[in-house]
């Protein structure tokens, strides 16, 4: 029995890391009675596993994990019960029974993420937003007119140039923040903040200097019902709730 | 939604966030506009060390019980925060209201160890709260110590307004309803010291003055104020089952060092080891009741989450109740996914049995704590193990599959010499010749057996307080010589050997033992920057060296120089129970190597019968 839990992180939550927010679940559903299963062996820990990792700052209205549950427990309770057990930042907006076959499981259907980046007044706080210059509705359709656009992809071993064009299925300006769709999930994925700076460079500021919040919105799996390049996505909790 | 302290810039430049911003569950809210006392509870070490602690989680528990208080915690800001808060001059702030200290009727301090003495500088300065308790004004939060080291506060006189010494579950009501009516009354601070010096177990160091004589030590130790006691008694709960504690600890985010839920089973212990603080001052040996504990256990694993238990006292094995309830916290919880943890059981056929059950065999080691490689000099600190109690445990505990073994000794003790150096390595040999007779399809490859040895400190209130110490370079002689020792053994290859770093144990010795005049040494050290010196990174020895000889300050007094019986120490204004008398004659018994039974066996008179408590009033067979 597997099941799909859908989270809210906001507020001072933002701050703790994706691995604390692993544990605090972990020590959640303990708090929370909720049946869930353990791995067999000398330390059994519980069968758990998150989407997406979101990074620390970043708030989020669609963060997900699978657990696997030993007995059956009533939806709308454990939802009640895990937000009785929950601390201010974290909301608990939806738990659903998946199937158990293979291709549901684990978080390896993410395939797309949305997100919303508002320009701040200052990094010192994400609370205070500032409206975009006029002239960046127009630099941003040519800023997607581009060819490529091509970043440099930091990770912990080396640094590679990357087309990041192809990963990008949306980006529109409106009058709250820029929104974004982005390829994510283990095959390919995109950060919000690797857009905006290729974007704050494109059209000459520096990255460093103009703060953004970024908030993300959902995650999604490809959509099975289509064909395989479509790009049409539904949220992970629509996939079989 | 509660506003941080701390900007998003500056939280996201900082390591680990989730130290400064509270909010962790079972964290206490309350309005402040309903509260009549706000009080700080500080741990003064960074907050993954702070959070471990279970006395702070006892008392904060216990103060937000009461409806017209409410106690917050602060932790020392890492070094990068530290820096950032000088630079932007960000008033240290507490992690559930974020409000600043600077606005806190008390600010409470728990005070572990001496090497946390220039954090508690930095924790009263970013508060920006003067460092002189004298200097210190009626908006000023009273700043209060408490902890192990207050059995010798004065160091840390010249920082503190009171310090509590003993158990906190006794008087802290009486000193927070004195506050409330002396602010009621519109009394000044003055008013509320001298109040508080007349509430058992409370000292208020600026109400005394210390003469010294010619050579250095104290000719005498008086109260300037009539309020001020002659003598501070120690505070004691003499019920530990019928007292405050938390069913709801909090819970932090970030992985601290005591990510688990802790029962503490009895406090005290009755065997009277003579260099051990803690075994004299918290006599007499209490037990909590098992019935409780069971209790507490369900509760607290539930209201935490936790997915770990432990149990908390100075010597598990003592407890009367441990078999009851280590077999009950297996069979409810093992098959929970919760891991129980073990710490300081004597190593027998019981303790090889639910270690087996516990944890994996092959990832983990038997500890054993001779103190001491010699039977003569464990006889001289009445450690009441023997060679062959040990190779016994080990040869059993081999035989069930386990490998490694670690060993803790000390070096520097009283009448040490070079055989009882020489004995450590030998007795570590012995361990693993003792494995090797097992045949070789029967053991499981290697043995490791890891010696470490730490260099003794003398503490008040111990037999011990009279000895002399060494000075480093004798230190760092001795661990070679036992290093030197270590590879003339026949299984070399399976041992180990760390020691500790001489120039911190120098350091304790000196703040264990001292007196009011060290307080400028701490100031001094502090000013030129140290910092986190519990913190191998951080602990910077050139700079505390130039505190002792920017302040004048000898090292020797306090370190190399016998103490003659009828010396007055800075400490014997406290009466913790135990006699000076008793600790004398211990201290002759140990020159002589004679050993004292433990309190089960046979009282020996120390004095703390007079607390009628615990083990002294148990019926004896
Ligand atoms: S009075 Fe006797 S039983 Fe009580 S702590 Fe002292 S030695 Fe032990």
């Amino acid at each position: 029995m597997k099941a799909r839990i859908k989270f809210r992180k906001y507020g001072v939550m933002r701050f703790i890391g994706h691995l604390d927010v692993m544990r605090f679940f972990q020590k959640s559903m303990r708090r929370a009675g909720i049946p869930i299963a353990f791995t067999g062996g000398y330390s059994p820990h519980m069968i758990m596993s998150f989407a997406q990792p979101l990074g620390v700052g970043v708030t989020s209205d669609g963060e997900y994990l699978d657990i696997e549950l030993k007995e059956e427990i009533d939806p709308p309770e454990a939802v009640r019960r895990l937000n009785e057990v929950m601390v201010e930042g974290i909301e608990v907006v939806n738990f659903c029974r998946i199937p158990d076959d293979k291709k549901y499981s684990g978080m390896t259907i993410v395939a797309a993420a949305s997100y919303k980046a508002i320009l701040l007044e200052s990094a010192r706080s994400a609370d205070v937003p500032r409206a975009f210059p006029v002239s960046w509705r127009g630099k941003l359709d040519e800023f997607l007119r581009q060819e490529s656009i091509v970043v440099l992809k930091k990770t912990k071993r080396s640094e590679t140039q990357a087309d990041i064009k192809p990963m990008i299925y949306q980006m529109k300006l409106e009058e709250d923040g820029i929104y974004l769709f982005l390829a994510a999930g283990s095959e390919q994925n995109l950060k919000p903040d690797l857009v905006i700076r290729a974007f704050l460079e494109f059209i000459g500021e520096d990255p460093d200097s103009v703060p953004f919040h970024y908030h993300r919105i959902d995650v999604y799996a490809r959509n099975m019902s289509e064909p395989k390049n479509s790009h049409k996505f539904i949220p992970l909790d629509s996939v079989s709730c | 939604m509660r506003k941080l302290a701390l900007n998003d810039e500056i939280l996201l430049k900082i390591e680990k966030p989730a130290r400064y911003i509270g909010n962790e569950v079972n964290s206490v809210m309350k309005d402040k506009s309903k509260i009549d006392i706000r009080f700080a509870m500080c741990f003064p070490d960074v907050y993954e060390i702070g959070m471990s602690h279970l006395g702070i989680q006892i008392l904060y528990d216990m103060f937000n019980r009461r409806e017209d208080v409410w106690c917050e915690r602060v932790y020392s800001p890492w070094t990068d925060l530290d820096q950032i808060m000088r630079e932007e001059q960000i008033p240290l702030f507490a992690l559930e209201s974020q409000d600043p200290i600077r606005e806190f009727d008390f600010l409470g301090i728990t005070i572990q160890y001496e090497m946390c003495y220039t954090n508690i500088l930095q924790v009263i300065d970013l508060s920006g709260i003067p460092l002189n308790a004298c200097d210190r004004g009626d908006s000023d939060p009273i700043v209060i110590g408490g902890g192990p080291c207050t059995y010798n506060p004065e160091p840390l006189a010249e920082f503190f307004d009171l310090f509590y010494i003993g158990d906190g579950e006794t008087v802290y009501d009486q000193l927070l309803d004195a506050y409330k009516e002396n602010k009621k009354n519109g009394g000044s601070r003055k008013d509320y010291l001298q109040k508080a010096a007349g509430i058992e177990g409370i000292y208020v160091p600026q109400f005394y003055e210390t003469e010294y004589k010619e050579d250095g030590t104290i000719a005498s130790f008086k109260p300037t104020d009539p309020h001020a006691r002659l003598t501070i008694q120690k505070q004691m709960v003499s019920d530990l089952t019928d007292t405050y504690y938390p069913m709801a600890p909090v819970v932090p985010f970030i992985k601290v060092t005591q990510d688990r839920v802790v029962l503490e089973i009895q406090r005290g212990c009755i065997r009277g080891c003579r260099f051990c603080q803690a075994g004299m001052l918290y006599r007499p040996t209490r037990e909590r009741e098992v019935e409780t504990l069971k209790r507490y256990a369900y509760t607290m694993l539930k209201n935490t989450g936790h997915e770990e238990i432990s149990l908390s006292s100075l010597s598990s094995s003592d407890y009367s109740q441990l078999k009851e309830l280590v077999t009950f916290l297996i069979k409810e919880f093992k098959d929970e996914g919760i891991n129980i943890s073990l710490p300081s059981l004597r190593i027998d056929a019981f303790s090889l049995d639910v270690m087996g059950k516990v944890q994996d065999i092959r990832k983990s080691s038997l500890t054993f704590a001779p103190e001491a490689g010699s039977q003569r000099m464990r006889d001289v600190i009445n450690k009441g193990l023997t060679e062959e109690i040990i190779l016994d445990g080990a040869g059993q505990a081999f035989e069930g599959g386990w490998n490694k073994v670690k060993l803790y000794f000390m070096l520097g003790l009283p009448t040490e010499t070079k055989e009882d150096m020489e004995a450590i390595p030998r007795l570590a040999d012995k361990i693993a010749r003792r494995y090797y007779e097992i045949p070789k399809d029967r053991r499981n490859g290697k043995c490791q057996i890891t010696t470490s040895t730490s260099f003794f400190i003398p503490k008040p209130f111990t037999p011990f307080q009279w000895a002399k110490m060494y000075d480093k370079e004798e230190y760092v002689a001795r661990a070679a010589m036992v290093k030197h020792e270590f590879q003339e053994q026949l299984n070399r290859k399976s041992l180990k050997y760390h020691w500790h770093e001489a120039d911190v144990t120098v350091l304790e010795g000196v703040f264990a033992r001292g007196d009011r005049r060290l307080s400028r040494v701490i100031r001094e050290a502090y000013r030129l920057g140290c910092l986190y010196d519990s913190w191998t990174e951080n602990f910077d020895n050139e700079r505390w060296m130039h505190a002792f000889e920017n302040t004048g300050v000898d090292i020797g007094f306090y370190n190399l120089r016998k103490r003659e019986r009828d010396e007055r120490f800075p400490w014997d204004f406290i009466d913790i129970g135990v006699t000076k008398d008793f600790l004398y004659q211990e201290w002759e018994r140990a020159l002589k190597g004679e050993v004292t039974p433990n309190c089960r066996v046979r009282c020996s008179g120390c004095g703390v019968m007079k607390y009628k408590g615990g083990v002294c009033v148990e019926s004896k067979n």
